[in-house]
C-alpha cells in the first residue's frame, strides 16, 4: 500500500483548501511530514489519497510584526523559527523550543503548523507556544477564523481541526514589552524517542523585584496541553525566592497528575524533574526581564 | 514543472524529468531511478541521517522527504561533492576530491562507511554556514546523523581539519597517530584503508545498491507471537494478488529444513503444526515485482497461530515443568569451570563477598540492514551477493537448504555496512535463494529496520552471581560465578558465547581457587548470538563491578586491588592455562593509573563538585579486562589465502575473510607490502568470494589479524620464495642476490618488472601464485587444562564522568584506555577500534538497552534503541601497549573486542565514586541513578 497516491503543492491556501475538501479519498496537509509519514510508514495512521504540501503558500511562510502581534507562518521551517531575530526578541521560549525538535536535518522541514496539528501532549513548539498565549489562525472551507491554542486539542494526537478541509495558518503572538519575557527548557534521554521527558516554557511579567504576571505550560501533564494555573497564582505578585518555588513546586505536585510511561519515564521522576525545570525557566526568564529592555 | 504527473529535479548539476511514483520518497528515486546510491538508507525512520542529501542548500533526511516535494528542487549528492571543491595537495597539484572527503579518509574516519556519505553532506552543510565550527558546534550538527563503528573522535578531527584546508588553501594538517613501537617499512605504519576512496565518494556498493535486470523483491511473512503452534496458514490470497510471483512455505524446502551455525535448530520457515519459538520466526516468503507489492501480499496472507506459554526469562526456562522449547528440552548447555577448591578458599579467606549482576540483551544496530540478493546462473549454479561474516558458512547452509552440493553455491560477499557479529548467522540468504530457485530470477531481501531489530542474534543477556574471597592484604583465594544466558529461541553461537562469559567471569586474575557454572538456555525472546564482546562484556561488568566494592570493603585502593592479583607471565588461568608470553597488563594498568593521577592531582576517586555548578559531581573510575584471541577450546582454528603476481606487476591476495568495517584489508595489505618489499598500493585484496578466495574461517573472536593475517604473511612468503627462485633460475643467479623492490625485481644489479617476470611465467606455464592454509596453534578444551586460547588481549582503562545530581543524566567526560594488542599492524584503524569499542561501551554502560517483554520486542525502532550519538564523545585517551605474540604474524593479536569490556564497568564504577550509588544492572539510565540518589538521601 504506498503512504500516499498524490501528492499535490498548492500554491494558495484556497488552492489548498480546495484540494482538501475534493480529493477522491482521505486528504490531509503535510507540512515538513516528519511525523504524519513516519506514522503512516509504520502503520499508525492509515494511507492517505491525497497529501495536500501547504510549504509554499506564501501565507504561511510570513514571519513578521502585523500590528501589534507578531505573526509566525504554520510552514516556516522550525530552523528558520529558531534563529530568527524577531522570535528571539519577542518569543525567546519559541525559538528554544524550536531549536530543541527533532534532529538538525528535520529542523529544516519540520514546521510549528505540524508540530501543533499534530497534538502531541509533550511537543515543544506547541508547549511554547501555550506560554505565550498563541492565538491559531485556520481556514477552512467557510473562510479564516482566529482561535486561542488553548481551545485546540481533543485528546493525545486529537485535535479540534477538520484534517480533511482545514489547515493552520500561523500563530499570532503577543510584542514582548519591557520587563516581559519567556523561556523553554527540557530534559530528554540523550538518544532516541524523540519526545522529552518532561518540558517546560514560561511567560512572565517582572516589575522590579515582583512577578505581576505569569504563564506556565509542562508537557506532557495529561491527554491535552494545559497551562498550570495553579502553580501560576502560587507566583503571581510574589518574588521568586525559595519560599514563593516551593509553593509553587508543591503546587505543581497537587494539580497535575504525570503519567508513568514505559519508554520514557515514571510519574515519580517527572514529578522531581518538574522542579529542576521550574526553577531553570523561572530563573530564566526572571533574568531576562530584567536584561532584555525592549528598546 | 506544469505537468503535475513530472517531477523535475537538479542533482549534481544534472536536470532530471521523471515521471512521479506515488509514495516514492528522495532516496529512492535517488538510489533506484537516478543509481545514485551514495545515498543510504539505514533506518528508513528518520532518525540516523545516513540518507542525509543537500536540498536547495539545506541537510534533510532523504528517506522521509517525498520525492515529489523535491520537485524544481538542487540536490547535491556525495557523488557530486568533489566537482564542488577539490584538495590541494603538498606538492602543490589538487586531489580530486572534497576536502572533507581527503581528511576522512586521511584520519581514519571511514570504517565501515555506510553511514559516511551521510556524515560528509551533514559536515558539508555545517561548513558553508559555520567555516569554522568548535568541537560543540560539530556535536551539535551531527546530533542525528549516528555512526556505529562510532568513529566519532576522528570523524570531530577530520571536520576541523577539512575547515582549516577550506580556509587556508593549504594542504590537510596530517593526524596526530603515533606508529607502533615495532613498525617494519609498512607494517605498523599509519596507511589509508584501500577501499576510503571508494567510501567516501559514494561509489562503494554494498547489497542493496546492486540492481539486476528483472530482478524480484521478496518479503517475509513472521509469526508476530513469541510462542505458539502453527494451526493454519493460507497464501492463497496472497498468491493471486497481481505482481505475485511466488510465495513459499515451509513444504516448499527442497532441502533440509533447519540452519544454524553450530546446531541446525533454526527453522527456515515453521510449517503447519510446528511450534513457533520467536517472534521473528519465518511463515512464508513472497517474491514479487516490487518491493511494495510483496509487502502488500504480506497483509493478504492468513495465519492461525495456538497460543503457548510465553518463557521469556532463563530461570524460568530451567524449571522442571517449563514449556519445551526443543524437543531436548530448555538447557542448551551447562558450563563448568574449575580450578582448585572453592570451598577451601572462601575458608582462608578474611572478607568474603557475594552478589548478582544483571546484563540486558543489546543490538549490533550496524547500520547497513541486512540485505541478500540471489541469483541463478544460466549454468545451474545459484549465486549469493550479500556482506556475510562467515561466507563459506552461508555457501553451505544455502546449499543444505536447496539440496544441492556446495560448489553449486557461491557466496560474493560485498562490503559490509557493519556487523560486530550480528551478521554470522543467516538472515535473508536461504529465503531469498529459494525464491530465486523457483522463480528463476534474481531475488532481492531486504531487511527493514524493524525487522533487522526483531530477526537478527542479540547479544545474550545475562544474570551472574558472584562470589569472591579475599585477604586484608588484597589477594583473593577464591570466584565463585553462577550465570544465566539467554540465548533465546535459538543456539546461534550461544554456547560458545557463554562459555567464553563463563572462562571469563572471575576476570583477568590469578586465582588459586575458581568455580564457575553457566546455563545457558533457550526462551522465546529472539535469539543470540555473537556480539562483539562474545560474552566477556557481561561478565567483566558483573567482576569489575565486585572488585571495586571489594577494594572499599578492605579499605585499599582499586587499582592496587587489581595490580597485586593481576595476570603476568608465568600466572596459570582459572582453566589452568600457563601464561607464557604476551600479558601487558600490568603495563596497561600502570599506564592508565598514571595518566589518571595526573589528570586528577592523585585523587581520581574523591568525588568534586564543578565550580560554580555544585550540582554536577566528577569522579573517575577504573576496570580492567582480556579476552582471547581466536576460536580456542580445542576448535581447529585456520585460515587460507592466496597470494599471486598479476600481468601488470601488481599483486592481489585472497581470503574469505570478511570486512565489516574494523580495516582487514589494510592489515592483509600491509602484511603482504611488507613480506614482499612493496608498495601497499600495489597490493589489492579481494575478499569474501566463495569461488576465488580460499576459505578464511568466521570473521569472529578477534582471529582475523592473527589468523588470517598469518596465512597471507605466509603465503607472500612463500611467493616471494617463488618467484626468487623462477629469476634465480632463468638469470643464473643465486636466490640470495635477487631483492624486490616495488614493482622491480634486482637481479644482479639488472632491474626486471614485475609484470614481465608474470608473463614470463605465466608463458611457460607457471603460475606466480603462492597459497598457504595457515592453523593456528592447537588449543585444548574447557575442562583438560592446558592452552584453551592461543592468545590473549589485555587492557585498562578509566572513565572520568560527570553526573548530574539534579536529573541523574550522566556524561562521560574523559576515557583513558590501554590495550595490549600484541603489535599495532594498523595504528590508524586501531585508532578507530579504540574510539568505536569504546564509544559502544558508553552506549552499553549508559544507554542501550534491547527491551522484550513477554517475548515481544519493545525496541523494533531505531528510535527506541538509544545507540550513541556524537554527543556522547569524550576525549579519548588512548595508549597502544605491545607486548607481541611470538606466533602473532610481527608479533599481533586481536583487538577488535577487548576495546570494549573494560569501559562499562569503568564508567559504572566512576559513577559510584561520584555519587556513592552502585548499579549492579546496565544501563544505568538517568532516572534509575535520580531515584537512587532520592533513595540514598532519604535513608541517610
Amino acid at each position: 500500500m504506498n503512504i500516499w497516491q498524490k501528492y499535490v503543492i498548492p500554491r494558495s491556501i484556497e488552492e489548498a483548501i480546495h484540494y482538501l475538501t475534493s480529493a477522491p479519498g482521505s486528504a490531509r496537509p503535510i507540512g515538513g511530514g516528519t511525523d504524519l509519514l513516519l506514522e503512516i510508514q509504520q502503520g499508525h495512521h492509515p494511507p492517505v489519497h491525497t497529501l495536500v504540501d501547504v510549504t509554499r503558500i506564501p501565507d504561511l511562510l510570513r514571519l513578521q510584526e502585523i500590528g501589534e502581534r507578531l505573526f509566525i507562518g504554520a510552514a516556516v521551517p522550525v530552523k528558520v523559527i529558531t534563529e530568527s531575530p524577531l522570535v528571539r526578541h519577542h518569543a525567546l521560549a519559541v525559538a528554544e523550543a524550536c531549536g530543541l525538535i527533532g534532529g538538525p536535518q528535520v529542523r529544516n522541514t519540520a514546521t510549528l503548523g505540524g508540530n501543533v496539528a499534530h497534538a502531541l501532549p509533550a511537543a515543544d513548539g506547541m508547549i511554547s507556544l501555550f506560554a505565550l498565549d498563541a492565538q491559531v489562525e485556520i481556514a477552512g472551507a467557510t473562510g479564516r477564523r482566529l482561535q486561542p491554542i488553548h481551545t485546540l486539542f481533543k485528546g493525545p494526537g486529537q485535535s479540534t481541526l477538520d484534517l480533511n478541509s482545514e489547515i493552520i495558518v500561523g500563530f499570532y503572538l503577543p510584542l514582548r514589552k519591557s520587563g516581559q519575557s519567556s523561556a523553554f527548557s527540557r530534559v530528554m534521554r540523550p538518544q532516541g524517542v524523540a519526545l522529552p521527558i518532561l518540558n517546560m516554557a514560561v511567560w512572565m511579567e517582572r516589575e522590579e523585584q515582583v512577578i505581576r504576571d505569569i504563564h506556565i505550560a509542562i508537557g506532557p501533564s495529561g491527554p491535552v496541553p494545559f497551562r498550570a494555573t495553579q502553580v501560576e497564582k502560587e507566583l503571581i505578585g510574589k518574588s521568586p525566592d525559595s519560599f514563593a518555588l516551593k509553593r509553587a513546586k508543591e503546587a505543581i505536585h497537587q494539580s497535575i497528575q504525570f503519567r508513568s510511561s514505559a519508554m520514557r519515564a515514571s510519574a515519580a521522576y517527572r514529578h522531581h524533574l518538574s522542579e529542576v525545570l521550574l526553577e531553570e525557566v523561572i530563573g530564566k526568564a526572571w533574568q531576562r526581564a530584567f536584561e532584555l529592555e525592549v528598546a | 514543472m506544469n505537468d503535475p504527473n513530472m517531477i523535475t529535479l537538479t542533482v549534481n548539476g544534472n536536470t532530471y524529468q521523471l515521471p512521479e511514483i506515488p509514495g516514492e520518497m528522495l532516496a529512492d528515486l535517488l538510489r533506484y531511478r537516478l543509481k545514485l546510491t551514495g545515498t543510504k538508507v539505514a533506518c528508513g525512520e528518520a532518525e540516523c541521517g545516513a540518507c542525509t542529501v543537500i536540498l536547495n542548500g539545506e541537510p534533510v533526511l532523504s528517506c522521509s522527504y517525498p520525492a515529489a516535494k523535491a520537485n524544481g528542487a538542487n540536490i547535491l549528492t556525495i557523488e557530486g561533492l568533489s566537482s564542488v571543491q577539490t584538495t590541494p595537495a603538498s606538492d602543490g597539484s589538487q586531489i580530486p576530491l572534497h576536502p572533507l572527503q581527503q581528511s576522512f579518509i586521511e584520519y581514519g574516519a571511514v570504517q565501515c562507511g555506510f553511514c559516511i556519505p551521510g556524515q560528509i553532506m551533514t559536515s558539508y552543510a555545517l561548513l558553508q554556514r559555520n567555516p569554522d565550527p568548535s568541537e560543540e558546534d560539530i556535536k551539535v550538527a551531527l546530533k542525528d546523523t549516528l555512526c556505529r563503528c562510532a568513529g566519532y573522535p576522528t570523524i570531530i578531527s577530520a571536520i576541523k581539519a577539512a575547515a582549516r584546508t577550506l580556509q587556508t588553501g593549504r594542504p590537510l594538517p596530517p593526524p596526530q597517530i603515533d606508529p607502533s613501537s615495532h613498525a617494519g617499512r609498512v607494517v605498523g605504519t599509519v596507511q589509508p584503508r584501500p577501499d576510503a576512496v571508494a567510501k567516501v565518494t559514494g561509489k562503494a556498493i554494498y547489497t542493496d545498491d546492486i540492481q539486476f535486470e528483472n530482478m524480484l523483491h521478496a518479503r517475509v511473512k513472521r509469526a508476530g507471537v513469541p510462542s505458539g503452534i502453527l494451526r493454519k496458514l493460507d497464501i492463497e490470497k496472497a498468491q493471486k494478488l497481481p505482481g505475485v510471483v511466488a510465495v513459499l512455505t515451509a513444504e516448499d524446502i527442497p532441502g533440509e529444513k533447519y540452519h544454524g551455525l553450530v546446531i541446525p535448530d533454526w527453522p527456515i520457515m515453521v510449517g503447519i503444526g510446528e511450534q513457533i519459538r520467536t517472534v521473528g520466526d519465518a511463515l512464508a516468503i513472497v517474491a514479487a515485482e516490487s518491493r511494495q507489492i510483496a509487502t502488500h501480499a504480506l497483509d493478504l496472507i492468513e495465519v492461525e497461530i495456538e497460543p503457548l506459554p510465553v518463557i521469556d526469562h532463563p530461570v524460568k526456562a530451567i524449571q522442571e515443568n517449563a514449556l519445551r522449547i526443543h524437543n531436548n528440552g530448555n538447557l542448551l548447555k551447562h558450563i563448568k569451570v574449575r580450578k582448585g577448591d572453592v570451598e577451601q578458599g572462601f575458608a582462608q579467606a578474611d572478607v568474603v563477598l557475594e552478589h548478582t549482576y544483571h546484563t540486558p540483551m543489546h543490538d549490533h544496530a550496524f547500520m547497513e540492514p541486512e540485505c541478500s540478493i540471489a541469483r541463478p546462473t544460466p549454468e545451474g549454479r545459484m549465486e549469493l551477493y550479500v556482506g556475510s561474516q562467515i561466507p563459506y558458512s552461508d555457501r553451505n547452509q544455502v546449499a543444505r537448504a536447496l539440496g544441492v552440493p556446495e560448489e553449486k553455491v557461491r557466496i560474493i560477499g560485498q562490503l559490509i555496512g557493519g556487523g560486530f557479529g550480528g551478521k554470522e548467522d543467516i538472515a535473508g540468504q536461504i529465503h531469498a535463494a529459494l525464491l530465486a530457485n523457483v522463480t528463476g530470477r534474481p531475488v532481492k531481501l531486504l531487511f527493514d529496520r524493524q525487522e533487522s531489530l526483531v530477526v537478527h542474534p542479540k547479544r545474550h543477556a545475562t544474570q551472574i552471581r558472584v562470589k569472591v574471597g579475599a585477604k586484608m592484604d588484597g589477594s583473593l583465594t577464591a570466584v565463585e560465578t553462577e550465570l544465566f544466558g539467554d540465548t533465546g529461541a535459538y543456539a546461534s553461537l550461544g554456547e560458545k558465547v557463554l562459555t567464553r562469559a563463563t572462562t571469563h567471569s572471575s576476570g583477568p586474575y590469578e586465582i588459586p581457587n575458581v568455580k564457575a557454572d553457566c546455563y545457558a538456555m533457550y526462551t522465546n525472546n529472539p535469539p543470540a548470538g555473537a556480539f562483539r564482546g562474545f560474552g566477556v562484556m557481561q561478565s567483566a561488568f558483573a567482576i569489575e563491578s565486585m572488585m571495586d566494592t571489594l577494594a572499599e570493603v578492605l579499605h585499599m585502593d582499586p587499582v592496587e586491588l587489581r595490580k597485586k592479583n593481576a595476570l603476568r607471565v608465568g600466572s596459570v588461568t582459572n582453566t589452568g592455562q600457563v601464561l607464557r608470553e604476551s600479558v601487558g597488563l600490568m603495563e596497561c594498568i600502570e599506564k592508565v593509573e598514571a595518566e589518571m593521577n595526573r589528570l586528577s592531582d592523585g585523587s581520581p576517586f574523591t568525588p568534586k563538585p564543578v565550580e560554580g555548578a555544585p550540582h554536577l559531581i566528577r569522579a573517575w573510575g577504573f576496570a580492567v579486562g582480556y579476552k582471547n584471541t581466536g576460536l580456542g577450546g580445542g576448535a581447529p582454528d585456520k585460515a587460507g589465502a592466496e597470494v599471486e603476481l598479476r600481468r601488470d606487476g601488481t599483486f592481489q591476495v585472497r581470503s574469505s575473510s570478511a570486512e565489516l568495517g574494523q580495516g582487514l584489508p589494510t592489515v592483509l595489505q600491509v602484511i603482504a607490502a611488507e613480506e614482499l618489499n612493496q608498495n601497499p598500493r600495489q597490493i589489492d585484496v579481494l575478499l569474501m568470494d566463495t569461488d576465488l578466495t580460499p576459505d578464511g574461517g568466521p570473521t569472529t573472536a578477534s582471529r582475523q589479524t592473527f589468523v588470517t593475517g598469518n596465512a597471507v604473511r605466509h603465503a607472500a612468503r612463500a611467493l616471494r620464495q617463488l618467484l626468487t627462485s623462477e629469476l634465480a633460475e632463468r638469470y643464473d643467479v643465486p636466490p640470495q642476490e635477487i631483492r624486490f623492490i616495488e614493482g622491480l625485481a634486482q637481479v644482479n644489479g639488472k632491474q626486471v618488472s614485475l609484470s614481465h617476470l608474470a608473463e614470463q611465467m605465466l608463458e611457460s606455464g607457471r603460475q606466480p601464485l603462492a597459497s598457504y592454509t595457515y592453523w593456528a596453534p592447537a588449543t585444548r578444551p574447557l575442562g583438560q587444562g592446558g592452552d584453551m586460547h592461543f592468545a590473549f588481549s589485555f587492557a585498562a582503562q578509566a572513565a572520568e564522568v560527570e553526573v548530574n545530581t539534579l536529573t541523574g543524566e550522566v556524561k562521560v567526560l574523559r576515557l583513558i584506555i590501554a590495550n595490549d594488542v600484541g603489535t599495532a599492524i594498523n595504528p590508524l584503524g586501531l585508532r578507530g577500534q579504540i574510539e568505536g569499542g569504546a564509544i559502544m561501551g558508553i552506549g552499553h554502560a549508559l544507554t542501550e538497552n534491547f527491551i522484550v517483554e513477554q517475548g515481544r520486542v519493545i525496541t523494533d525502532r531505531l528510535a527506541r534503541y538509544r545507540m550513541p550519538s556524537i554527543t556522547f564523545t569524550p576525549e579519548i585517551i588512548p595508549f597502544v601497549v605491545e607486548h607481541p605474540v611470538s606466533e602473532g604474524p610481527f608479533g599481533a593479536k586481536g583487538v577488535g573486542e577487548i576495546v570494549l569490556i573494560p569501559t562499562i564497568p569503568a564508567i559504572t564504577n566512576a559513577i559510584y565514586h561520584a555519587v556513592g550509588v552502585r548499579f549492579d544492572r546496565i544501563p544505568v539510565d538517568q532516572e534509575k541513578i535520580l531515584l537512587a540518589l532520592k533513595e540514598k538521601a532519604a535513608t541517610a
